[in-house]
């Protein structure tokens, strides 16, 4: 198609984006402000989020957006409220066993990275057992054209259950830790609706914030709407429930951040929150006992919808009831993870005051 | 009239691409106009007022490049999705940063007149 070799432009994207990410690397080093390492960070997860894309991981570079670039900015900057502002400089003679142990680790890795197979290699494990099983076998047993969705619902069910469980469980043990129910909104019981009767205005004041608000009254339901887009259409390109569930947690973090959290608090509870987390990851396991209430194996989603048809055994596929056991437990990690984030946000944002107008 | 048509979309067909094609390089360049202006600029807000406009200027020119270059109809109305979201997005953003300055007291720098600013270097 051009003159140029194909392989030169990958080769230059590569580096590019590796240097960048490089660069970004040694900035976050070497700053002190912490506001501008969390921005960075999320700089660094996009720059990746790139990279993944340009080496045709497509559902890991929307996870990586999502959530690198998304998300764990909002909740760095949730956490940092509660801390200062900046890193404390310590001394030189300090800094030397950290700089010995990342020397040490890096030289493993690189060690290790010789290793490695080539990239592409069609040899290397990841290639050539269960994967090229899979490539192979998706189109017959689970037809729905995006493999990535197939491995990660259906055939790797259990790994995904696990993941669904660590997301949950790290939405617990955050609450755990600063605080169950109301005593984790302490720091902002400043009541919303005392100003003005019935009319929800956080402050009476001169509104800054009035731009924002208008364009994110737009933008909410368009980002809610996109995640059940990107949840229902996981079968069918880059997407899922841990993508859908993360935008979702965005729209309602956008509420907050824009219109105060005690309004967020009054849209969306956090006992909803908690709740539609441990629903989620209920529903999942449920799928589970219900393939083995219906005779099939724990997660063998041929057994969610199975035919009445006496013969019928682990052996048959049914293309139809993958389909309907994937989107099932693909809502559960939706419900798992859009609660476990928003309970995550609500906990730390809950503690800090609120982010007054000259924090913008 | 129906030859008109055919006539007006065989010209579409031949220019298509390379229209497309030169949209996306203008955009492109507006882009690296855009980013020069943020290395070069002495405050906030007239680095804000470098990229504001043409990173949106340069983000519509390409989008409607690629609808050009687009093989199906779907790619297309997803690009204009993309854009509509850009539209609400960006500028918001740029609004956003210069409020928060604002608010934050950030002076804007204003020299006398006939100062270029080289004085404060």
């Amino acid at each position: 198609m051009s003159v140029v070799n194909p392989d030169i432009g990958v080769l230059l994207v590569n580096v590019t984006l590796l240097a960048l990410l490089f660069f970004v690397a040694i900035a976050i080093a070497r700053l002190r402000s912490l506001f501008a390492i969390v921005m960075l960070t999320g700089a660094y997860s996009l720059i990746s989020a790139m990279w993944f894309v340009a080496v045709d991981a497509v559902d890991v570079a929307f996870t990586e957006a999502a959530v690198g670039a998304g998300v764990s900015t909002v909740l760095m900057l949730g956490a940092m409220l509660l801390t200062a502002r900046t890193a404390r400089v310590e001394p030189n003679w300090k800094r030397l066993g950290p700089l010995a142990v990342c020397l040490v680790t890096g030289a493993v890795l690189i060690y290790a990275t010789i290793d490695l197979p080539a990239f592409g290699d069609a040899d290397s494990a990841a290639n050539s057992h269960v994967g090229a099983m899979y490539l192979q076998r998706t189109a017959a047993e689970i037809d729905i054209p995006n493999v990535v969705t197939a491995v990660l619902a259906s055939y790797r069910g259990f790994d995904t259950l696990g993941e669904t469980a660590v997301v949950f469980a790290a939405g617990l043990a955050v609450s755990l830790l600063l605080g169950f129910g109301e005593r984790s909104l302490s720091a902002s019981h400043k009541p919303a609706r005392a100003n003005l009767k019935g009319v929800l205005v956080p402050s009476n004041k001169s509104d800054h914030h009035v731009v924002l608000r208008v364009v994110a009254k737009v933008l909410i339901p368009i980002v809610m709407i996109y995640a059940l887009y990107v949840h229902f259409h996981g079968e069918l390109s880059a997407g899922g429930g841990f993508q859908a569930g993360t935008i979702f947690a965005v729209a309602i973090v956008l509420y907050s951040l824009l219109f105060g959290i005690t309004a967020a608090l009054d849209a969306f509870p956090v006992i909803w929150a908690r709740s539609i987390a441990a629903f989620g990851v209920l529903l999942y396991a449920g799928v589970g006992f219900w393939a083995l209430m219906n005779g099939g194996n724990y997660l063998d989603y041929d057994f969610v919808l199975p035919p009445d048809d006496p013969d019928y055994g682990p052996e048959d596929a049914n293309t139809w009831s993958q389909h309907v056991g994937i989107i099932l437990i693909e809502l559960g990690v939706l419900f798992a993870v859009a609660g476990s984030l928003i309970s995550i946000f609500y906990a730390f944002a809950g503690r800090a005051p609120e982010i007054r107008d000259e924090d913008w | 009239m129906a030859e008109l048509l055919e006539t007006l979309l065989s010209w579409f067909h031949v220019v298509r691409e390379p229209v497309g094609g030169v949209l996306l390089v203008v955009g492109g360049l507006l882009a690296i106009v855009g980013a020069v202006g943020l290395l070069r600029f002495p405050d906030i807000y007239t680095r804000l007022h470098a990229t504001s406009v043409t990173d949106t200027g340069a983000a519509t020119l390409m989008i409607v490049g690629m609808i050009l270059l687009s093989p199906t109809g779907w790619v297309a109305l997803k690009l204009v999705f993309i854009w509509v979201f850009m539209f609400l997005a960006n500028p918001t953003a740029s609004h956003a940063i210069a409020n928060a300055a604002y608010t934050a007291g950030m002076e804007p720098k204003i020299g006398p007149s006939g100062d270029t600013g080289e004085a404060d270097r």
